[in-house]
């Protein structure tokens, strides 16, 4: 194999890697710190995609500016959602895991109300719009513009998000409340309030991803099962509860998936089931988890 | 009365009641319309699924959403058999593999808990939906195929013979100390294990008995679809529905599960006939109401009901 | 003769030996104490008895057979029965059918459920739980809820019964009362082998006594010797 091609397969993996990153990192702090499995997180990537594709399509505004203005947006329903649902959800479950169970069948249930309500919006017909598309030289192999962009941007979410994590006071709450709920709330932390934050951070990050998506990728309502499968793959992957783990995983299932497509095409969704089952029985804690 | 033979005539009269509500089944095909066997054809398979599933998940919390992989190797049972085999063998069949399978699962995943053994069982599911539709469009050829059909008829009964020996199955479980042992198995794994309970094979049987009515409610079903392929016999639906029926039943009682699977069954039914477009988000609502307003299902919903009845006569 | 014993057994986690090369032996009808600072090893130790934990190497042997390596269940249909630290009750069952339960899985299968009824009535009476059966377990007293333990271990017709901390948290009316009932088991022929803390009780009930210390065994004998021995005045008094 050709250095090129080799490194071609490598970059190609890492800009499908950043997107899945920042998706992992957000499920991550969904159930890394509040323990809720959820499985509509592939929904707040799809309302962030076609918010984005609706404000360009409607006003014209830049797909990177839409950030701006829809981040609060995804961010706020994604805070109220948990303190509407999850919280109350928290206080009648007997014990952790009756809350992991039933949280998690209620974010089935957002799910479906999610998805059904962006098909009566929108229509279950494919969409998409042409923005920075033009091809650019990298490396000596050719990238579309929009690609590179939408990687860039996921690393500086990524830093800007790391930043925040390690150098605030509410991300070091944060970082408490992952490891020790009942011990952060002992500390000082207002506990409902960090855990609905981390449900809000959660959704925006999937917002970001799924308008990024919109920049290089057809949408439809139906785009977000399969981001959320290869969200929580990546998140048992890192170790569930590690927010750098879920990072790692992300990059590293990019990185599989690319080079599994190059191999024979598709099958990087099977590849990436059996390396989540083998993992499950051989090392459930993940990579990065004790 | 006292209350031994208060709790007797209770019994009787329940057994009566079946009996008469299993004669109206069996003549039911006599009188009404294909549209409703067709009907009660859903209900039955809703409701087996569902038994099925509780009788494993329900006692020890093991939340399985692989019921869709078993559902769907009963389906391509009868998919790849069906022409070479009698009927009656290739449901039983459809059973028995899924069964095997179950076993190896079982096995393999024994040391898993909670929401691992749930996203396990999930992600096993997905896994050999997947397999199937590359090898049925890389291998053989072919993406769907087609199933020798049985008349309605002949599947309404057969469904609602399966469907009894279901039912009769998951009372005799739960009514026996195996029944007890698997509640104990929810409550404290090492505690039953010190007891003398056999932990990792009375799970693993039990899970593995459940995925064979499944199965054969699969093979029996696919006659009736006559056209089946990978994403409609592993369909994930099928993994969720018999959970979200229980729970709204009344996951404890077995009674609970067929009234959540027939409630729900119908419903669907009606939504999907009447307003197709919003069938999803009515029944997600659904789900988010009665996992935060009724975690004891609809069963639960008599006890409350009574609690508060019963406060109001004494004020 | 030895109803119990066990023969260099050794426990490793990672780099850690919590149980370091300890050997012991329980005679027929003895109560047995084990007593120990915390972290010395001693429901560990009791973990690699009952079958919960396997050993890194040694054996132990129950009746004569070796039972190192084998599953609780399996354990405890050759007759050994035990109690937990921490109260392994089944919550959200009634307190009859907790002993039920282990009536039913016990040393005897295949037991008529009227027979095993009766069995279990009259063991919650012998612990003192009567006219409570259909009380979930979880909404018991603590005292209630680890007598309903001792029922239920009871039940399973073991010849030999690990007593895991029984008296913590009892008032001392309550351990006179536990010292009652241990004494009332021995009484019907059944070997006591027991971790306690209270060393009143311990001191009164117990036939022999092993100290443990950061899993090795330090000191074995009668409860005299045991009290006046200065290694564990030591390790008890930090002299």
């Amino acid at each position: 194999m050709s250095p090129l091609l080799f490194l071609d397969i490598f970059i190609g993996g890492l800009m499908m890697g950043g997107l899945y990153a920042l998706i992992a990192v957000g499920l991550s702090l969904q159930y890394g710190v509040a323990r809720v499995l959820n499985v509509s997180h592939g929904e707040f990537i799809m309302l962030g995609a076609f918010a984005t594709y609706s404000l360009y399509l409607l006003f014209g505004i830049n797909p990177l500016l839409s950030l701006v203005i829809t981040g609060p947006f995804i961010f706020f329903f994604g805070f109220l959602i948990h303190r509407t649902f999850f919280k109350r959800l928290r206080r009648l479950s007997p014990s952790l895991d009756a809350f992991e169970g039933s949280s998690l069948l209620a974010s089935f249930g957002l799910l479906f109300i999610i998805q059904n309500v962006a098909l009566l919006t929108w229509g279950p017909d494919v969409k998409g719009y042409s923005y920075l598309s033009k091809t650019v030289n990298f490396f000596g192999a050719v990238y579309a513009a929009n690609r590179l962009i939408a990687l860039f941007f996921a690393i500086l979410i990524g830093l800007i998000f790391y930043f925040f994590l390690m150098r605030t006071r509410t991300g070091k709450a944060i970082r408490a409340a992952a490891q020790d709920v009942t011990t952060a709330q002992l500390m000082g932390v207002n506990i409902h309030w960090v855990l609905g934050l981390c449900f809000g951070l959660g959704a925006l990050m999937a917002g970001f991803a799924g308008s990024l998506t919109s920049m290089m990728f057809e949408i439809t309502p139906l785009i977000g099962l399969p981001y959320t499968i290869i969200a929580i793959i990546a998140v048992v992957l890192g170790g569930l509860g590690n927010i750098l783990g879920s990072l790692i995983g992300g990059l590293i299932l990019g990185l599989i998936g690319n080079i599994v497509m190059y191999i024979h095409p598709g099958l990087s969704l099977i590849a990436y089931y059996i390396i989540f089952l083998l993992l499950l029985l051989i090392k459930p804690t993940g990579i990065l988890g004790k | 009365m006292n209350r031994v033979t208060r709790a007797n005539t209770k019994k009787i009269l329940y057994s009566v009641l079946l009996s008469f509500l299993f004669m109206l089944m069996v003549i039911m095909p006599l009188y009404v319309s294909p549209y409703t066997i067709i009907l009660l054809n859903s209900i039955f398979m809703y409701i087996v699924l569902t038994v099925s599933w509780a009788l494993f998940s329900g006692p020890t919390h093991y939340l399985s959403l692989a019921s869709a992989a078993f559902f769907g190797i009963g389906i391509y049972s009868s998919a790849i058999l069906g022409d070479q085999l009698p009927l009656l063998l290739v449901i039983g069949l459809g059973g028995f593999i899924s069964f095997l399978l179950a076993l190896l699962v079982g096995l393999s995943s024994l040391r898993l808990r909670g929401m691992y053994f749930t996203i396990f069982t999930f992600g096993l599911s997905e896994l050999i939906r997947h397999s199937v539709q590359w090898w049925e469009v890389n291998k053989t050829g072919t993406v769907g195929r087609w199933v020798i059909g049985v008349d309605h008829t002949t599947v309404y009964y057969i469904m609602l013979a399966i469907l009894l020996i279901t039912l009769v199955a998951a009372y005799i479980l739960k009514h026996s100390k195996y029944g007890l042992a698997l509640l104990s198995i929810g409550e404290s794994e090492e505690a039953a294990d010190h007891i003398g309970i056999n932990v990792n094979a009375m799970k693993i049987i039990t899970f593995a008995i459940s995925t064979f009515f499944m199965g054969a409610t699969g093979a029996i079903m696919a006659t009736r679809w006559t056209y089946i392929d990978p994403s409609i016999a592993f369909n994930p639906l099928f993994s969720f529905m018999p959970v979200l029926m229980a729970i709204f039943g009344g996951i404890g009682h077995i009674f609970g599960q067929i009234l959540g699977a027939s409630v729900l069954t119908l419903l669907a039914d009606v939504l999907l006939t009447k307003f197709p477009y919003y069938y999803m988000l009515l029944y997600g609502m659904i789900l988010v109401i009665v996992v935060l307003f009724l975690p004891k299902g609809l069963t639960g919903l008599k006890e409350e009901v009574k609690k508060w009845w019963g406060g109001r006569a004494v004020k | 003769m030895r109803i119990l014993e066990g023969e260099g057994v050794r426990k490793n986690f990672g780099g850690l030996a919590a149980i370091a090369e300890v050997s012991f032996h329980i005679n027929h009808r003895e109560i047995l104490g084990l007593i120990g600072p915390n972290g010395a090893g001693k429901t560990t130790l009791f973990n690699l008895i009952s079958g919960s934990l396997v050993p890194t190497s040694g054996t132990i042997k129950f009746k004569g057979e070796n039972i190192t390596g084998m599953k609780p269940h399996q354990i405890c249909k050759r007759g050994m029965a035990r109690t937990f630290q921490l109260v392994k009750l089944f919550g959200n069952m009634t307190v009859l059918e907790n002993t039920l339960l282990g009536s039913l899985f016990g040393t005897l299968t295949g037991m008529r459920q009227s027979t095993a009824l009766k069995e279990s009535l009259e063991l919650l009476e012998f612990v003192g739980l009567s006219g409570i059966n259909g009380v979930l377990a979880k909404d018991l007293t603590i005292v209630n809820q680890k007598r309903l333990e001792v029922a239920r271990a009871l039940a399973t017709k073991p010849e030999l019964l690990l007593l895991d901390e029984f008296m913590a948290g009892l008032t001392p009316t309550e351990v006179s009362l536990a010292i009652e009932l241990i004494k009332k088991i021995r009484n019907r022929g059944i070997t006591v082998f027991m971790i306690e803390h209270v060393m009143k009780a311990m001191m009164s009930v117990s036939d022999r006594i092993i100290a443990l210390h950061y899993g090795e065994k330090i000191a074995e004998g009668i409860p005299e010797e045991i009290a006046t021995n200065p290694k564990v005045i030591e390790i008890y008094l930090g002299v």
